[in-house]
């Protein structure tokens, strides 16, 4: 029993170490595609971390919405415009430096915070398990007026994209 | 989920988050702005779930808060990735630095 506890607690570490990497790999590879790829292995990994925090509907509506739906766009956004040939052309502009240590220093003030705040534990949601019935009865009752609104931005927002992508379009 | 203690979650979507940001940061390409977007996101909803797993005041919360979240994020992708084509219909460019039209 404690031998399983160890092989699944390190198991989670090895996915979050993982995850950093390809998340690494997206904002570091030079071919925008590869970028692509890798942002769906980070993808993954999360849903693969929800499974390990009793969160399975979220891990499936992941991998349906996020690497079903969204990478396919990304990547067809991807063929549609990248110059495939010119491989010389520069990915990244000329703020690397100061970029990496202006996030360093936001990494490092945030960090401390967070380890310095005493996170309240409620002990009824500890290890509690949320069914799919009990997702759709929260969405329908107390949550059921944000749920409203996603939807109706959801159609405007793609009634607005096939409009501004439309050919033609721009007067 | 108590296998592992909640700063460590915590510090693990930090990092995500910094990557992204130092992503939307650096890349020229407006696509490659939009991927790093997708992981800052993503950071975030690690973050609801956690929490909905430790100090909510019921279980479903941060769920159903991460339900929105993915969504929005679907609609970022369509409606930037839509604004991209246009552009590069118009302009024949898909780098953020080479769009100046407004820029004097």
């Amino acid at each position: 029993m404690d031998f399983l506890q160890l092989a699944v607690k390190t198991g989670i570490y090895a996915l979050m170490a993982g995850t950093l990497v390809f998340a690494l790999g997206v904002v570091t590879l030079k071919n925008l595609f590869h970028a692509a790829l890798s942002l769906a292995a980070v993808l993954i990994g999360t849903a693969a971390l929800y499974l390990a925090f009793h969160a399975e509907f979220m891990a499936a509506v992941q991998i349906l919405l996020y690497v079903g739906a969204v990478i396919t766009v990304i990547i067809f956004a991807v063929m549609l415009t990248e110059h495939i040939a010119e491989r010389s052309i520069l990915q990244h502009n000329k703020q690397s430096l100061p970029a990496l240590l202006g996030v360093l220093a936001l990494l490092v003030l945030i960090g401390k915070v967070l380890l310095k705040t005493p996170w309240p534990v409620n002990p009824s949601t500890l290890d509690a398990r949320v069914s799919v019935s009990d997702l759709g009865v929260a969405l329908m009752g107390t949550y059921v007026f944000p749920f409203e609104v996603i939807s109706i931005l959801l159609i405007g927002a793609l009634i607005g994209a096939v409009v501004i992508a439309r050919k033609g379009s721009h007067p | 989920m108590n296998l592992i203690p909640l700063s460590h979650i915590l510090i693990f979507s930090l990092a995500l988050f910094g990557i992204g940001i130092y992503g939307v940061l650096t890349r020229r390409n407006i696509i490659g702005i939009l991927i790093s977007i997708e992981l800052i996101l993503n950071a975030a909803n690690i973050n609801l779930i956690a929490f909905s797993q430790t100090t909510s005041l019921s279980p479903e919360t941060g769920q159903v808060f991460a339900l929105f979240v993915i969504a929005i994020a679907a609609i970022t992708a369509a409606v930037g990735l839509a604004i991209v084509l246009a552009l590069y219909r118009a302009r024949k460019t898909v780098f953020a630095d080479e769009v100046h039209l407004l820029k004097w």
